[in-house]
């Protein structure tokens, strides 16, 4: 391998690639180029940094020098200044890095201090397109370790005692679903990868596969060995092009070093893979259903048993593991199960990565030991609600999940405590919601998910999920009724009980939850008609504030419908019977006169 | 492509490596619809019965498994396909302003298609682009911190793209 003095890191996440970091590497190659250091400075392509909020990041090694939102025009002054002369620019830096005396690495600011990268353990410090980057970094040592010292009973106990529970969101222990496979006899078994991420607002599979694709195929290679698999099958989704590129590029290249095929590693263990690209069906993340998509068919889910662990792919026993769980297994092989054990609560093990998203700072991927709190990730790691707003609700659990409230903030992150809120661990986005955010809003919101996902096949789901999102519907149209959050609770508690698959069991989740804790904002929308967050556009009237208003009258010019009367200098007025209630005239009233509620 | 004496699939060929590839493996429906929508850009009902023919299931299996998937279209798509995300960061962050600006701007809704055939739009599930939220992809391109002046300068930069490279050909 080349020795190099300075590494110059270039995110290529979806996040900072759609912020125009391709670009941003080509100007750092040329500059380099043009100061004739190639043969002393590297630059490296590599997966998610985690504070997409900045995008683009560039981080330079050895200083561990943190470059936000770095534009191409800037890269020259980066490359004469601190690749040629030493001196680091700190107008570019992130500003947080950058004290009185002295700047602070990447691992010092707050957004990564509290942090403990396992799953992303490589992400943005490796070339994902490059095989002997991820060797460098202990890759394959794993798998290497496991077929020659270890018995598949001795892999999958290593498995079962660190603890470690399925990270798609259910938090089946990992192990046991191992176990049950290898008891399986057949002669065919699979291994499967859940990288169908459908939870909206849950990016963090996107990422591994991006940053560390080999993280996941030396994993599943692993589990191949442990239940007796010389198949398995990466099902990810098709939005995802990045993902599948380089999916694909390390999967040739763990062939071509004899990582993947006939006689691993010189062993008689044979072990290949296969990408298939969902088709966009948010069911198809439901085991049963991922199953029926591989096989070429609609994805609907099957009842249960037999479990797929009996008769799964083409009917053969076979195991389903999310992306993130895989991104988990290499490192407990080699630092010990009893290490992995030694992080998190007393039932969650390990870490949990997260999304954050939505009304929050810094908006990205984190990775923290379970056990921290909500308010820990949401303020000292992800900076808190931009402009001064309040913090109403953070969601987990996408559709399955519900609504944390400001009161339980403090309560510490795992499987257990979570669904004890009404949420569920989920795959791991966590959307923050402001002042700003209707609680009724959000639950329609989702519940329009679930209806367009909805497969059809059991009727608690089909109909049942309809009925509740007409209801919503009506709810925030204004036209709610007395009786209707009674309806809502007794629909919830019967689709619960009797949906056939995970999908519909807990479609109810974002429902009862934000009726749990928001129950006044449904009766304000029910009782009087108003929505207190102020999204609802039926139940909004536009008003002017007679003290702002300046009497310009653009308002009246802007508005399509006429409904805004006054002279030139005195206070303008808008017929609420008229009023569409398109909000043109807010958006153009220069001094901000114009309010709904 | 359809005509009376039965040679209605002409112009498929291009479906005969895709068949070849896929022939021993089981399992490879959608794989197959996948290529085949990404080469004619869209499933018409003589493509999916073609297909049908060639790998041996029934047409109902076929338009069974293309109209369960949301990526499977089965109507011609615009020069420009704008999937606007529908995940629940946008959604808190404004998508559906996003999404009037769309409208405003090219007088289409959900699932329609201009009439000069330029823009098609559909809503797609999560992107997973959350921390640039609302998002909107273009043919494979990442558009994201939407607001709906920017969308309308970004929609309204294709166009201007477009009537360019006509003049040029013209």
């Amino acid at each position: 391998m080349e020795m190099y003095r300075s590494h110059v890191m270039i995110c290529r996440g979806t996040g900072c690639t759609s912020a125009n970091s391709e670009q941003i590497a080509k100007n750092f190659e040329e500059e380099i180029k043009k100061h004739g250091l190639e043969k002393e400075v590297v630059v490296e392509r590599t997966g998610c940094f985690g504070l997409c909020a900045l995008g683009p990041i560039v981080i330079i090694y050895p200083e561990a020098s943190f470059y936000s939102l770095v534009k191409p025009e800037d890269v020259e002054e980066i490359v004469k200044e601190h690749l040629v002369k030493g001196r680091v620019v700190k107008r570019l830096l992130y500003a947080e890095s950058v004290e009185e005396d002295r700047i602070k690495s990447i691992n010092e600011v707050d957004f990564y201090k509290k942090q403990v990268r396992v799953a992303l353990r490589n992400c943005g410090i490796i070339n994902p397109e490059n095989i002997d980057e991820y060797i460098a970094f202990d890759g394959y040592k794993a798998l290497a370790k496991v077929l020659t010292e270890m018995t598949p009973v001795q892999v999958i106990d290593t498995v079962k005692k660190s603890g470690l529970r399925g990270r798609g969101g259910a938090g089946f222990p990992t192990g046991m679903k191992w176990e049950f496979a290898s008891k399986s006899h057949n002669e065919q078994k699979y291994v499967l990868c859940n990288a169908d991420e459908g939870d909206p607002g849950a990016f963090m599979d996107r990422s591994v596969l991006e940053g560390d694709p080999h993280s996941v195929i030396e994993a599943m290679t692993i589990a191949g060995y442990a239940i007796g698999a010389n198949q398995g099958y990466i099902y990810v989704r098709a939005e995802y092009p990045i993902a599948v590129k380089r999916l694909a590029i390390a999967i040739s290249q763990a062939r071509e070093y004899g990582l993947l095929g006939k006689g691993i590693m010189g062993t008689n263990f044979n072990f290949d893979l296969e990408v298939r690209l969902g088709a966009g069906a948010f069911v198809c993340g439901e085991e049963t259903a991922l199953i029926a998509s591989i096989e070429g068919q609609r994805g609907m889910p099957r009842p249960r048993p037999p479990f797929p662990a009996v008769k799964g792919l083409f009917g053969k026993p076979t195991i389903l593991n999310n992306v993130e769980t895989y991104a988990n297994i290499c490192p407990i092989f080699l630092n010990g199960p009893e290490w992995f054990a030694s992080m998190g609560t007393e039932k969650s093990k390990g870490t949990k990565v997260f999304a954050l998203g939505g009304k929050i700072n810094n908006t990205g991927l984190v990775e923290i030991p379970m056990g921290t709190t909500m308010r820990e990730v949401i303020y000292e790691i992800g900076g808190g609600c931009p402009n001064g707003k309040k913090y109403k609700a953070a969601q987990t659990g996408g559709p399955s999940g519900g609504c944390i409230p400001a009161s339980h903030l403090d309560v510490a992150i795992d499987y257990e405590n979570l669904i004890a809120l009404g949420s569920m661990m989920g795959s791991g986005g966590l959307i923050v919601m402001d002042e700003d955010n209707c609680m009724v809003d959000i639950a329609r919101y989702f519940l329009d998910f679930t209806v367009d996902e909805s497969c059809g096949k059991c009727t608690p789901c089909r109909e049942g999920t309809k009925r509740m999102l007409e209801i919503l519907e009506r709810i925030t149209e204004g036209k709610g009724e007395e009786s209707d959050i009674e309806k809502l609770e007794t629909l919830a508690k019967n689709i619960k009980n009797s949906a056939l698959c995970g999908l519909g069991q807990t479609a109810p989740n974002p429902i009862l939850s934000t009726l749990k804790y928001f129950r006044d904002e449904y009766e304000a929308h029910i009782r009087d008609k108003k929505c207190p967050a102020g999204v609802c556009q039926a139940l909004l009237s536009y008003t002017v504030i007679d003290e702002k208003c300046k009497g310009c009258g653009i308002c009246a010019k802007q508005c399509p419908v006429s409904c805004i009367s006054g002279q030139p200098k005195t206070v303008y007025k808008i017929n609420s019977d008229k009023c569409i209630k398109c909000g043109v005239c807010m958006t153009k009233c220069p001094f901000k006169a114009i309010e709904k509620k | 492509m359809n005509c009376c004496n039965g040679c209605h699939n002409q112009g498929y060929e291009k479906l005969n490596p895709v068949f070849e590839k896929y022939r021993n493996k089981p399992g490879s429906l959608i794989s197959v619809l996948q290529e085949a929508q990404e080469l004619y850009g869209y499933l018409s009902m003589e493509l999916m019965d073609y297909i049908a023919e060639n790998i041996g299931v029934k047409p109902a299996k076929v338009h069974g498994v293309a109209t369960f998937y949301t990526q499977f279209r089965l109507k011609p798509v615009g020069k420009y396909l704008i999937l606007l995300c529908q995940g629940t960061a946008c959604h808190v962050n404004g998508a559906d302003a996003v999404k009037e600006a769309i409208t405003e701007e090219l007088s289409i809704e959900e699932g329609e298609t201009t009439s000069d055939n330029l823009f098609t739009l559909n809503n797609v599930a999560c992107l997973g682009c959350c921390s640039l939220s609302p998002v909107m992809m273009i043919n494979g391109e990442t558009f994201g911190k939407l607001t709906p002046a920017k969308t309308k300068e970004i929609l309204r930069e294709f166009k201007a793209r477009e009537s360019k490279s006509a003049e040029v050909t013209a």
